[in-house]
């Protein structure tokens, strides 16, 4: 293989993307299908003493250490699941209150409650707009393992910049395969900020006496995220020039979705996909170059999150159909049969 | 003596212990010229009033938080006297696992628990703290349940750890207490200072009164190292 070329697991993909991104420290409480991130770095600090990392008494404690961390001016990281990310957010919400470039990597597994141990994509509320703010937060969904390594070496750099927490939300299948990854993408690092200073020094709040001050901070913030907005939001197009259906999906569902647009060519079926990659901010703009198609079906495996968010974001939002598999796994050829019957010539 | 021109009024109530609190910790980073060092992180309840009163690194956290980031914190930047400033209800409830933790890891932070027997900064109601019998905001009959102990029950977890208990009414202590504290953590281990204090407001007492009360916690909490 290629010095570029690496047949790697997902969890080894996070902790090369995150050790590259400048990352030193790891707080993390065991929670499948997570775990295996954790377990990873520390294999990997056993031979690097730069690479720092504490198993926490739970998920609480590890996004307080990562505030902390990053407080000082350290690049530091999470990685949770399920029930874990309804903990994570009260360290989330304090990341989004005080800007701080905190960055977690959300493995879904099923829910609600413990649910299922492995996979879903039902997170997705709780990673954009889980805490008790306006969800200014950056959410990255990759569909696979090169996707995986860019886009948490961009959260780092991304949460750097703009100071807004950033979450890599995968799932289980995608961080437990092995899949060869073709090019690791080179990304110059984006210093830490010391956001408590070693010389002079800062007095910082998360609390305000008056709504007004509350206020003012929320407003500056979001004038921030609007203009980041435009920087970060991505999304991708495959086929659809001629499309009268786009297929719309997130995570490694788009996967599927691909390989369905395949087939469905194969069949004579003008059909296109638009996936998009970030889902905070979400590119709206990117949705123009498909708006035009007649009709558009989201699949995902939830009961309609990502139609939810894509409705609440969209403006005049056409209507969509769904394809929705709670707590399942979508594959290309199930997604052909119900386009096929659905979607009759 | 504290350069009392860069300390700012503080925002607690008339007759609050806080406000002794962080001058004689501040006057003790002086003396031992660690201002420059040190780094609060505050929990949210009255400790967070403490946000700008002096003029050294603070910032507020969350409810029951303090611990966690301050561990955080340290672990990033090892020359920083990492001080967590928090109230019995954030110390010892909402924030108890991570506290309990961070003694048993040895975390060297020093852990400044203000306990005045109640929640303060919503109004009065029963705190892991309060004694049986209490009338609070949430126990009208009175709390039915003994207070926790925070020192005597952390001493078991950490033998290098230095704890100990004092009293506001009590500065010469208190500073002694805070000074060894430092000591121990600044040479690695983690350090706690629980400090019996006034809380004039929720106790409803004046004056004398409030003294009265304070010395009578300590028929209950003993002050003086835990050894």
């Amino acid at each position: 293989m290629k010095k570029n070329k690496e047949f790697i697991s997902g969890y080894d993909v996070v902790v090369r993307a995150a050790k590259d991104a400048g990352a030193v420290s790891m707080y993390s409480y065991p929670i499948t299908p997570g775990t295996e991130i954790l377990s990873s770095w520390i294999r990997a600090a056993m031979k690097d003493g730069q690479m720092k990392y504490l198993q926490t008494e739970d998920e609480i404690a590890a996004g307080f250490a990562v505030a902390g961390a990053v407080l000082a001016g350290e690049k530091s990281f999470t990685a949770t699941a399920g029930p874990g990310t309804i903990l994570m957010q009260d360290a989330l919400s304090m990341a989004e209150a005080m800007r701080l470039p905190f960055v977690a990597v959300i493995v879904q597994r099923g829910g609600p409650s413990s649910g299922t141990v492995i996979y879903s994509q039902q997170e997705l509320v709780l990673a954009t707009h889980g805490g008790n703010g306006e969800g200014m937060r950056l959410v990255y969904s990759p569909s696979n393992l090169t996707e995986l390594y860019q886009m948490t070496r961009q959260a780092f750099n991304d949460a750097a910049k703009y100071r807004f927490p950033a979450i890599i939300l995968t799932d289980g299948y995608l961080v437990k395969t092995k899949q060869v990854v073709e090019r690791f993408a080179k990304i110059k690092n984006i210093p830490a900020p010391k956001i408590v200073p070693e010389k002079g020094h800062v007095n910082l709040r998360n609390i305000y006496t008056f709504e007004k001050e509350l206020h003012t901070k929320i407003i500056e913030a979001k004038k921030d995220f609007d203009a980041a907005s435009k920087k970060i939001s991505k999304s991708e197009t495959y086929l659809v020039k001629d499309a009268d259906l786009i297929l719309i999906a997130h995570g490694i569902v788009g996967r599927a979705v691909r390989d369905a647009v395949d087939e469905l060519r194969a069949r004579g079926r003008r059909v296109g996909m638009w996936r998009p990659l970030t889902l905070a901010p979400l590119d709206v703009r990117g949705f123009e170059k498909v708006r035009s198609a007649k009709n558009f079906l989201v699949i995902e495996s939830s009961a309609g999150q990502l139609a939810d968010l894509l409705r609440s974001r969209i403006s005049d939002c056409p209507d969509f159909s769904g394809y929705f598999r709670p707590a399942l796994g979508i594959e290309a050829e199930e997604i052909v049969q119900f386009v096929m019957k659905k979607y009759a010539k | 003596m504290p350069n009392n021109e860069q300390i700012k009024p503080a925002a607690f109530c008339p007759g609050c212990g806080h406000t002794i609190i962080l001058r004689s910790l501040y006057r003790v980073l002086q003396n031992q010229e660690l201002t420059g060092r040190a780094v609060i992180g505050l929990d949210i309840g009255c400790s967070l009033l403490a946000y700008d009163m002096l003029p050294i690194n603070t910032f507020q956290t969350h409810h029951g938080r303090p611990v966690p980031t301050m561990v955080g914190f340290r672990r990033a930047r090892k020359d920083t006297l990492a001080i967590v400033y928090a109230g019995d209800g954030g110390a010892y409830s909402i924030g108890l696992q991570s506290l309990l933790w961070a003694a048993r890891r040895n975390e060297p932070i020093l852990v400044i628990v203000v306990n005045n027997t109640v929640y303060g900064m919503t109004g009065g109601q029963t705190a892991p703290t309060s004694l049986r019998g209490q009338v609070t905001d949430t126990a009208p009959g009175g709390h039915d349940e003994t207070p926790i102990l925070g020192p005597e029950l952390i001493r078991s977890l950490n033998e290098r750890a230095y704890i100990a208990r004092t009293a506001v009414n009590e500065p010469a202590n208190l500073a002694i207490h805070i000074e060894k504290a430092i000591k121990n953590a600044l040479a690695g281990n983690f350090s706690l200072v629980e400090i019996l204090s006034y809380c004039p407001t929720n106790w409803r007492t004046k004056g004398g009164e409030t003294d009265k009360h304070l010395n009578g916690l300590k028929s209950v909490f003993k002050t003086g190292e835990i050894l």
